[in-house]
């Protein structure tokens, strides 16, 4: 028994690592390939589909998109605009209903929240033929608000603020606002929303990546092609005008991809974190 | 007098938890209630039609569209295709998601770079479904596609494969994809389950001589039940509502192989004869499919001690 107990086995560890470069590899392995391939010419993709050599066809791949349907730029604005909108809403309002749930004691508060807890469980798939029509009676379809207003309805949103607001709000805080003479509304805003911040990023992101990424409400929704988000815009890349352009489809793919990479490798760490921490919640 | 002061606070400030709750329970009246009983009055309709907002309630037969649905051979194999998917999917990432809990919160093999595993595992799951399952459509291209030459250049094959042509590839295509992208999401959910579990007990569980195997089936795995339930349900109702990855890799494609509840309502609603009333039916059997395979697992799951 000379072995260190902390040590473990060596060759139990030289497996685990192995394992997990393979799956590092696996996870990366589909976006090199896409990014690459996005400056190479339809021929040298055709001779060897795999390559980690870059080429020099990047513009060439590019000039294919102008004047047909897919375009990235309206698309990430559009895309930028909903998510920008919903998420702005999702974070505000969902902040300000866990203060009504956690700083006020009133009637009802009880029920509300079992209320938030039963509906963050439906998806909205369920509910979009309804929501479809609706939005064609009241001439929504067409319109990115149909997209952004729902999003002050967050019940996901607001439980986590709600855990949170718990945690780290202390209520004597309001008090003595309330004997500075502030009112209910400002309070909320000068005080528990800086309070909130941490958890409002995280939301954000989440919210903001989620929003950005829906593709099922947007694509019934949306029929303009000026108004596409991204992932519609995106699954015209499928259509027969780029079947021979592999290369700008790899290109078109690494365009709607590239936000989210810049999004994800600067902010990982607070992402991966608020994932660790949705997991409590259950 | 300390009487009134409470009477006083509880009393005057109460209306401020309504009045903060009223933006919230206002979208959720027009944005998700409202929408609600608007899809379950459309199933018992006659809806259908693009650009046709006028419809009748069938007093006759008001089951038709939901028996329609029913006897309709392709949402039957919707339905089995969506729960297959999410099975050959499941399986692999729960198991992979808790391997790699049991590695990285192991306290005799201290694993380095977990941070760096972490994001890169978690990495797929940000990423546009949609641009991901175009991208895996490119890389499983016919005849000539990136796995195709790699099969053909190590020799694992003699000729390209044409995947999209063959029902099981692209099923198995499909959950591959389901999996990539959320085993790190499963992963990470676990292990921040596991460092809330007390350590005094691994420490006691040590010090008795127990074993790696022995501390993960033994103390980890049972004080994970709840997450397990929550990653079970949540992972459940995603797969069920599958949409994007089918459609936009193969829409559906070979011989509805990979055709999911979800893309049959879409189908029935936004192609053809816009089948609204017919969509909207089959949108409740589906939330009432999901409600009560939900329901299952929390009794399944549910803490028979207490």
């Amino acid at each position: 028994m000379t072995l260190n107990r902390r040590d473990g086995n060596p060759v139990v560890k030289a497996f685990i690592y192995f394992v997990c470069i393979v799956l590092a590899i696996l996870s990366l392995f589909p976006f090199v390939v896409m990014v690459v391939n996005s400056t190479r010419s339809t021929f040298e993709i055709q001779q060897h589909a795999v390559s980690l050599i870059p080429s020099s066809h990047l513009m060439d791949n590019f000039k294919v998109f102008e004047g047909k349907p897919f375009n990235p730029w309206r698309g990430f604005l559009n895309s930028l605009i909903v998510a920008v909108g919903a998420t702005a809403l999702t974070v505000y309002f969902s902040t300000l209903t866990a203060y009504a749930l956690v700083a006020y004691t009133w009637k009802g508060r009880d029920a509300f929240f079992t209320f938030i807890l039963c509906v963050m469980m439906i998806p909205a798939q369920v509910t979009a033929i309804g929501f479809y029509q609706f939005m064609y009676r009241i001439h929504m379809t067409n319109n990115l608000l149909a997209l952004i207003l729902p999003a002050i309805y967050a019940p996901g949103s607001v439980f986590f603020m709600r855990q949170f607001m718990l945690a780290s709000l202390p209520l004597e805080l309001l008090d003595s606002a309330r004997i500075d003479g502030s009112k209910e509304f400002n309070t909320f805003n000068k005080i528990a929303l800086p309070i909130m911040k941490p958890a409002m990023a995280t939301q954000g992101i989440f919210c903001f990546v989620s929003t950005w990424n829906n593709l099922f409400i947007p694509s019934i929704l949306l029929t303009k092609d000026e108004l596409k988000t991204m992932p519609i815009m995106v699954s015209l890349l499928k259509g027969d005008i780029y079947k021979t352009e592999y290369g700008a489809i790899y290109l078109g793919l690494t365009l709607t991809v590239l936000p989210l990479f810049i999004v994800y490798f600067t902010l990982s760490k607070y992402i991966i974190a608020g994932v660790a921490l949705g997991g409590v919640k259950g | 007098m300390n009487s009134t002061l409470v009477k006083k606070h509880g009393f005057s400030y109460a209306k401020y938890g309504y009045l903060f709750s009223i933006p919230f329970f206002i979208a959720f009246l027009v944005f998700n209630l409202y929408p609600t009983i608007y899809t379950i009055v459309l199933g018992f309709t006659d809806s259908k039609g693009l650009g046709n907002i006028t419809f009748h309630i069938l007093k006759d037969d008001p089951w038709k569209n939901f028996r329609a649905v029913l006897n309709a051979p392709t949402f039957k194999t919707a339905v089995g295709n969506t729960f297959t998917l999410w099975i050959m999917n499941f399986i692999p990432q729960i198991t992979l998601a808790l391997i790699l809990t049991a590695w990285f919160t192991s306290r005799r093999n201290q694993i380095l770079g977990q941070g760096f595993f972490k994001v890169v595992f978690y990495m797929p799951n940000i990423i546009t479904a949609a641009s991901v399952a175009i991208l895996f459509n490119a890389l499983f291209g016919y005849p000539k596609g990136p796995v195709n030459d790699l099969l053909v250049n190590t020799g694992l094959r003699d000729s390209a494969f044409y995947f999209m042509n063959s029902p099981k590839a692209t099923r198995w295509i499909v959950a591959f994809i389901q999996f990539w992208m959320w085993y790190g999401y499963t992963m990470i959910i676990l292990i921040s389950g596991v460092l809330g579990i007390n350590p005094e007990i691994f420490e006691a569980a040590e010090i008795d001589g127990a074993t790696d195997t022995q501390i993960f089936f033994q103390i980890t795995l049972p004080n994970l039940r709840t997450i397990l339930t929550y990653t079970l349900i949540t992972s459940l109702i995603g797969g069920l509502s599958m949409y994007d990855i089918p459609k936009m890799l193969n829409n559906g494609n070979p011989n509805n192989a990979t055709l999911t509840a979800n893309m049959f309502i879409y189908n029935q609603a936004f192609q053809g004869s816009y089948m609204y009333a017919r969509a909207a039916a089959a949108s409740m059997i589906m939330f009432v499919i999901i409600a009560f395979f939900s329901a299952i697992v929390f009794f399944l799951m549910r803490d028979r001690k207490a």
